[in-house]
């Protein structure tokens, strides 16, 4: 008894006399997943911090009031409504007259031209859309707001450092006067910029836009959905619940698992190969997108599936199978639908990834640049990745923030259908 | 889920069956160089005409005169983008595919700057400098008549010219795919190069050991490869303000708060002296124009007349606003002559 006693003692004594260093080791474990976690989110913290802080003026368009005065000689005779006519007219000399009324003592040639820099080229275009919709301008003297050209748009946003000598600035000192005296007329404005988001791709920073890339990418999207998602759930339901168990199966399952490993670049390589150069389907077009990107989903598709087909009980199956359903019954009522959340999780997280990709798209000439927003999968178009990319290859400094403005666009597109995969996952999972 | 499967089977069908059977808009690929002035030319044109706006991918000089000649039709380019000229290869490559007529187009020219921050000294060196600096081989420096070739030995700007600064020798440039990395080995290396009398005779004896003696670019690490992307080696300028990057005048022009072009034997890179031609290191522009597309395609007439129209590139055009150095009065008439005569490149 004593002895036992004793012997228990010891034990507690040890017990006792580490406890202290395995505590200490727990502890030092969680701040190791802690500190991972935290180093994490710094890391992201700053990514976001640097896009935001880049991008988020880019939301916002320098605007300048000009009193246009639309001139019939310049345009056409009051009365006139053909859009031909109309659309022919020099409307950038009537900016140029509003311009020059303005600062009447500008007459030096070269003067002349860095003034009217500092309104945008397209400008003209807005002023030749107002009169073509609205001929009863013609004749009438209007304030309109136009939008100003990108070097002005970075001055007054402050990303021109004033204090530089004049030779290294993109804006002189007689352009600041005159921006000076636009200013203090209140001709001046920042809104929103709309152009954003309702414009293609353009070379003038305050024109672009990323409609063009938006609906690029929403019909590459589209074809790779249409493609991947049926073919993807027919191949996990043929392998989960027909195939036999057998070595044939077995290399198939390795490869699949080995393609999703692939790098894009080499799908994109495939593409090329395939659909353009031998069934000669047109380049830079998101139907020959969608299609790589669809070869390459199709790997996350089908392992996403097979995994959700698995988790249904087969209880399920058998119950389905003793009340006389056919094996298709069974898949098509009852195992599918249970599986479906499952496999629409994996779709999702796969088409975020097609999202996010360049490197394939490269070899199929969508890295190009398209002006016109395409209208169907046959037209070429950029997408939004690939607009990034474009952007941040441009001289003008301007591009930078739009660079910054387009991979928020394209984080919150990435971040909901994440968000959608999440909710879909919470509200039909079901467990057993 | 039956319906998703055959709406799927119909969308990939329509897909198929309507496939480029014509196309309505012009097909621009090539050089990486030329992209940004092509591109405003396109966006003018698609503007101001009732033509759709030309698609434009950059692919790089080579590799845009590789899709140009691999034949005639819809699925082809009409017209490749290049930073250099054409070369007699690519020209029997386009015949052996059928395509005969080609058109030739001078844009302008760009000049190549070696820059470096604004807050280092601005840099003056020879195209003899900038050889024996960059290059894999140079002659030994301790007898540099022998004829003997060593491995480059020169660690700082000071070593190759004793009235450089004491700088480590860093240059940030593109990588051997790039036009512009072709524009400056001709130029600067094999400008400098040539200074050299030995070598300039070798020129005549052996012209390949010439060429790859004044063409290799030193792979130690001080001529470090940053890519396509000429924003990336201007933002790593800034901030390592030892280092000298290669890259094409608009970037500098548009950056000109943040780096400096270097005196490249004793002149500076901007718009005037690149334009009457006394910078050294620039090169022309051009692009090609498939003859058996005009008329085909709609619009490629009229965007070669936008392009040479004198408002894009001309002296005060608006191809100039974006960095190109426009050709003297003279050189555009003739090249605007050839386009209207429709006249075919002969080498």
């Amino acid at each position: 008894m004593n002895n036992q006693q004793q012997q228990h003692k010891k034990t507690m004594d040890r017990v006792q006399k580490g406890l202290d260093r395995r505590y200490r080791q727990e502890r030092h474990f969680q701040w190791l997943g802690l500190g991972a976690i935290i180093l994490g989110l710094v890391f992201v913290s700053f990514l976001f911090i640097t896009i935001i802080s880049n991008g988020y003026t880019a939301f916002q368009q320098t605007y300048v009031k000009l009193d246009v005065f639309y001139d019939p000689e310049m345009i056409a005779p009051i009365g006139e409504t053909d859009p031909e006519v109309l659309s022919r007219a020099n409307y950038g000399g009537l900016i140029k007259a509003s311009m020059r009324q303005m600062f009447p003592d500008v007459t030096n040639r070269r003067e002349k031209k860095v003034l009217y820099g500092l309104i945008s080229s397209g400008a003209a275009y807005e002023i030749r859309d107002a009169v073509m919709n609205n001929p009863e301008l013609i004749g009438t003297k209007q304030e309109v707001w136009v939008v100003a050209d990108d070097d002005f748009d970075m001055l007054i946003k402050g990303h021109i450092d004033l204090r530089l000598p004049e030779s290294d600035r993109r804006i002189k000192d007689n352009q600041l006067a005159w921006i000076h005296d636009l200013q203090e007329q209140d001709r001046v404005e920042k809104r929103f910029n709309t152009t954003f988001f309702t414009a293609g791709d353009s070379r003038e920073p305050e024109l672009s836009g990323i409609k063009g890339a938006a609906y690029g990418s929403f019909f590459t999207l589209l074809i790779c959905l249409t493609i991947a998602f049926p073919v993807g759930v027919a191949a996990a339901v043929y392998l989960e619940e027909f195939a036999p168990k057998n070595r044939w199966t077995d290399i198939i399952e390795v490869n699949i698992n080995n393609l999703a490993a692939v790098p894009s670049i080499v799908f994109g390589l495939l593409g090329l190969a395939v659909f353009i150069n031998f069934f000669g389907l047109p380049r830079s077009v998101p139907l020959v997108g969608g299609l790589v990107l669809a070869l390459m989903t199709l790997p996350t598709i089908i392992i996403a599936s097979r995994a959700a087909l698995k988790s249904v009980p087969p209880s399920i199956r058998e119950a389905a199978l003793g009340v006389g359903a056919s094996p298709m019954q069974t898949i098509t009522h009852h195992v599918l639908p249970l599986a479906l959340p499952g496999m629409l999780t994996g779709t999702i997280i796969g088409m975020a990834q097609a999202l996010g990709e360049t490197a394939p798209l490269l070899m199929i000439g969508m890295v190009a640049f398209i002006v016109d927003v395409p209208g169907s999968v046959m037209d070429p178009s950029a997408v939004l990745p690939v607009q990034i990319y474009l952007w941040a290859d441009s001289p003008e400094r301007a591009f930078v923030e739009r660079t910054s403005a387009a991979i928020m666009i394209l984080l919150a597109f990435l971040i909901s259908m994440n968000l959608l995969a999440v909710w879909l996952r919470k509200k039909f999972e079901r467990r057993w | 889920m039956k319906k998703l499967i055959s709406a799927a089977v119909a969308v990939s069908l329509t897909g198929f069956v309507s496939m480029a059977s014509a196309r309505d808009y012009i097909s621009v690929v090539g050089s990486s160089t030329v992209y940004p002035f092509a591109t405003v030319v396109a966006e003018q044109f698609g503007k101001t005409t009732k033509f759709k706006t030309p698609k434009i991918e950059s692919t790089g000089s080579g590799g845009g005169l590789k899709l140009f000649c691999a034949g005639v039709g819809v699925e082809h380019p009409d017209i490749t983008n290049a930073s250099r000229r054409i070369k007699s290869s690519e020209v029997e490559r386009c015949e052996g595919n059928g395509i005969n007529d080609i058109i030739e187009v001078k844009v302008g020219y760009d000049g190549i700057a070696l820059a470096n921050s604004k807050k280092a000294p601005q840099f003056k060196v020879t195209r003899k400098d900038i050889f024996l600096a960059l290059a894999k081989q140079v002659p030994d420096p301790k007898d540099p008549m022998s004829g003997k070739l060593v491995a480059n030995p020169y660690k700082t700007w000071k070593e190759v010219n004793k009235d450089l600064p004491d700088m480590a020798i860093e240059v940030l440039g593109p990588p051997p795919t790039s036009g512009t990395r072709d524009a400056f080995a001709e130029l600067a290396m094999e400008g400098g190069c040539k200074k050299i009398d030995w070598i300039k005779a070798m020129k005549k004896k052996d012209k390949k050991a010439y060429k790859a003696l004044c063409h290799t670019v030193r792979e130690d690490g001080k001529y470090i490869e940053a890519g396509e992307n000429d924003n990336l080696i201007v933002q790593k300028l800034e901030a390592n303000k030892g280092a000298l990057g290669v890259f094409g005048y608009s970037f500098l022009d548009q950056n000109s708060d943040k780096v400096q072009g270097s005196l490249i034997d004793g002149v500076a890179p901007t718009f005037e002296l690149i334009a009457d031609g006394s910078y050294p290191v620039s090169r022309p522009l051009y692009f090609y124009v498939k003859k058996a597309h005009m008329g085909k395609i709609p619009g490629i007439i009229e965007y070669l007349a936008e392009f040479s129209s004198d408002k894009a590139w001309g002296e005060e055009g608006y191809l100039a606003d974006k960095g190109l150095i426009p050709m003297p009065t003279e050189e555009r008439k003739a090249f605007r002559s050839d386009i209207e005569a429709m006249k075919p490149l002969k080498l």
